[in-house]
């Protein structure tokens, strides 16, 4: 199964995939960023292919000079019983992805915590503001040079 | 006027959002809507979870959830720790069903690993897993009866749950956050006296259930506050990401124990409850279903438990018993190098779900080689099924978002990680 | 022998206050701010098996105005913690702080960037009970020892001084100090 699909991607487009890999028994292919909202429309709407569940969407901070960062998108069908692995890698001047929400409404809110938590941006999402954090906090917390016990005072506590 | 556009940059991003949804905020005192806030502080939000209602005189038009008041930051800290510090974590994330997750966190660094457990380990993991979706659904129930007005539900059911939290308390010494799987195996037997108390519990089970069935099931008040209220279309469901009892009551009949099968659940026979009508109702027949299942699991796999070994032969990976660390050197040199250093997995990345109760809860783990992972993302249910409430208050009344929170069931531990 | 003596640790003074402390301490009527995991043991020791209403808590109120005792379970995050004040601010006089579990006492075993380290920091707390979650039944004696305090009050002699108590898993509760 996990062939097949790298042979539909692979011949549907064949210029934006960077890069596959099985690790497991799971299957996770590298595509540019400009080109993910193609790639998901065809996923979700091809007959065999059929990825309709979004399962998850997350951002990894690899910490090396080009590509820091990697949005993640796992997908699953509920016909086929397989998940798959996307993965696009951002610079870090300008972390910027297109959304995917016209594709999924379900990718609202995991897209607003990759933004909270890494300050990767999503072009076109309806409603993009901080998911766990206060909303004026300045900071990116999972991002690898944010100490672990944070800055201080950079929430005010209330006076005793 | 100038008032008014003063106040706009002080406007904060949520009552922008609000905005958003086709209606407009204005100062009119005329205007019949208004924005309430049932905060993070209220009975009936199942834990701290914020909603900003737009309302229009009793009716919702409008609704934004806010969450994030109990984010601990679970993800940073695991990048700090080892995969063993890491277990006792697992276990406040869905804190109504710990032994769950502690199931799904070793399942997942066994597989990122290449761990094979051996065959009575994953027979009691089984019978922790369903003990651990009994005692989460026997809550979900008896919390859902207390929100629309049937508060004699609540303290039944927690007189269950403290059965099976008795069972627990002998299994692995604590009540309730157990920490009981390791990577590679469990960390103590699972002895007769637990079969007793489980055949003893199961027993008085189905004739509980019963005679909350007899209080609930014909009940008109129930049935009225609970009918045709929070509907959710099956497609939608599933554009949203659903998962767990709200998929399966919308029609959808996906269990990751019969799709991609994790542990014995191959070997044992059960049955996927569906239902099609998908409003609060069909939610909460799911679950008083899914505790019969699960009792049906239970009484297979305790016949079925196989004598042997509960932890792989694999000492460095596997934390040796503590008599041996004290008395012999090979043992206490892996004891040494396991708890600071870590097990050694391959550089990779896996992701591993698993069928908890409150739908698909999985973890995402990127490994660099060495004994802490350096990305773990926790891939949470109750978060994505509070995504679909807006869809589903709209158009109800403010009594209904009540109703509509127990049946999505959401545990905040686990929604802001 | 003049009139301050009499206001204070007089005859008539400590058996006023003797039958004061005795109501308040038998009619505790505690605020639930149930948090996370340690709501859950809460809301145990008020189903049938631990019974919190036989010492005096018969209803866990949730508005404020009509408690005595708040019982902060669970860990306090930033975000919360104007949210946890602000409910303490609405009680009434006289009200007492119960922080239940390792994360409300000290931040628990979350050492992160958005967990306060203790409530109080921002919050005077009478009873500290220590677990990760305490049983129920830790929760109760907690419960007893907030009445010793209680009975031990000053209440028309000297209303705002008051002693912290702590709380281990085995022992006995010591006394440790005085906050404002």
């Amino acid at each position: 199964m996990n062939q097949l699909i790298l042979e539909k991607l692979k011949v549907r487009f064949p210029k934006s995939i960077e890069g596959s890999d099985e690790f497991r028994g799971d299957l996770s292919v590298r595509f540019r960023s400009e080109d993910i909202v193609k790639v998901c429309q065809f996923l979700r709407d091809d007959s065999d292919l059929n990825f309709d569940l979004i399962v998850d969407i997350c951002g990894v901070d690899m910490y090396r000079p080009e590509g820091r960062f990697e949005v993640v998108y796992h997908l699953y069908s509920i016909r086929n019983k397989k998940y798959i692995r996307l993965k696009v890698s951002l610079n870090e001047e300008k972390p910027v992805v297109d959304s995917v929400t016209s594709v999924w409404s379900g990718a609202n809110w995991h897209e607003r915590e990759t933004f909270d938590m890494y300050g990767i941006e999503f072009r076109g999402h309806p409603d993009l503001r901080r998911m766990y954090m206060p909303e004026d906090y300045e900071h990116y917390p999972l991002r690898k040079d944010f100490p672990l016990m944070g800055i201080p005072d950079s929430i005010p506590l209330p006076r005793k | 006027m100038s008032a008014r556009t003063a106040e706009e940059p002080r406007k904060s991003q949520i009552l922008v959002a609000l905005e958003d949804q086709d209606t407009t905020v204005s100062l009119d005192p005329l205007e019949n809507e208004m924005v309430l806030n049932m905060g993070p502080q209220h009975p009936a939000t199942h834990g701290v979870l914020r909603l900003l209602v737009r309302l229009d005189g009793e009716t919702v038009t409008g609704c934004v959830p806010e969450l994030g008041y109990l984010h601990r930051g679970y993800e940073k800290i695991a990048e700090n720790c080892t995969y063993h510090e890491f277990i006792p974590h697992t276990d406040r994330l869905d804190y109504l069903s710990p032994l769950s997750n502690n199931v799904a966190y070793a399942l997942a660094v066994e597989k990122l690993a290449g761990i094979e457990v051996p065959k009575r380990a994953q027979y009691v993991r089984v019978l922790c897993c369903e003990m651990a979706r009994i005692a989460s659904h026997l809550v979900a129930v008896g919390t859902m009866g207390m929100d629309v007005g049937a508060l004699t539900a609540l303290l039944w059911m927690f007189r269950e749950r403290e059965k099976l939290v008795d069972i627990f308390d002998v299994l692995c010494g604590a009540r309730f956050t157990t920490s009981y799987t390791r990577i590679g195996g469990l960390m103590q037997d699972w002895t007769s006296q637990c079969t007793e108390m489980l055949k003893q519990f199961l027993t008085e089970f189905n004739d509980d259930l019963a005679e909350v069935e007899k209080l609930l099931y014909t009940n008109k008040i129930f049935i009225d506050r609970c009918e045709n209220v929070g509907c959710i279309s099956r497609d939608d469901a599933i554009a949203l990401g659903m998962t767990g009892p709200i998929l399966r009551a919308a029609g959808v009949p996906r269990d990751l124990r019969r799709d991609c099968p994790y542990l014995v659940y191959p070997d044992l026979d059960f049955e996927v409850i569906t239902f099609t009508e998908s409003d609060v109702l069909a939610r909460f027949y799911v679950r008083m279903e899914e505790m019969k299942q699960s009792a049906v699991i239970l009484r297979q796999a305790v016949e079925k438990l196989p004598e042997g070994p509960i932890n792989v032969n694999d000492t460095k990976r596997v934390l040796p018993k503590k008599e041996r660390t004290y008395t012999r050197m090979e043992e206490l040199i892996h004891d040494f190098m396991l708890i600071n250093l870590g097990i050694d997995p391959p550089v990779g990345e896996i992701y591993q779900g698993i069928e908890s109760s409150r739908g698909e809860f999985g973890f995402y783990i990127v490994s660099d080689g060495t004994g802490q992972p350096w990305r773990m993302k926790i891939r949470s249910p109750s978060m994505i099924n509070l995504s679909a409430l807006p869809t589903m208050v709209k158009g109800g009344m403010v009594s209904d978002i009540v109703a509509i929170i127990g049946s999505i069931d959401p545990v905040m531990g686990e929604a802001d990680k | 022998m003049g009139l301050g003596n009499m206001l204070s640790d007089g005859f008539l003074t400590t058996r006023l206050d003797e039958v004061i402390n005795w109501a308040r301490k038998n009619s505790l009527w505690p605020m639930p701010m149930g948090i996370s995991c340690c709501a859950i043991e809460m809301m145990a020791t008020a189903s049938p098996r631990f019974d919190i209403s036989r010492f005096g808590s018969e209803v866990m109120r949730f508005t404020p105005r009509q408690c005595d005792v708040m019982i902060v379970a669970g860990t306090v995050t930033y975000k919360m913690a104007r949210v946890v004040r602000k409910i303490y601010d609405q009680m009434p006089d006289p009200k007492w702080v119960i922080s239940m579990g390792a994360c409300a006492s000290s931040g628990g075993m979350f050492r992160s960037y958005s967990v306060v380290q203790g409530i109080d920091l921002f919050m005077p707390v009478d009873v500290y009970v220590a677990g990760c979650p305490p049983r129920p039944e830790n929760l109760l004696r907690s419960l007893l020892e907030l009445q010793k305090k209680i009975e031990s009050d000053r209440t028309i002699g000297d209303l705002l001084r008051r002693e912290k108590i702590f709380i281990p898993e085995n022992g006995p509760a010591e006394r440790v100090g005085t906050i404002s």
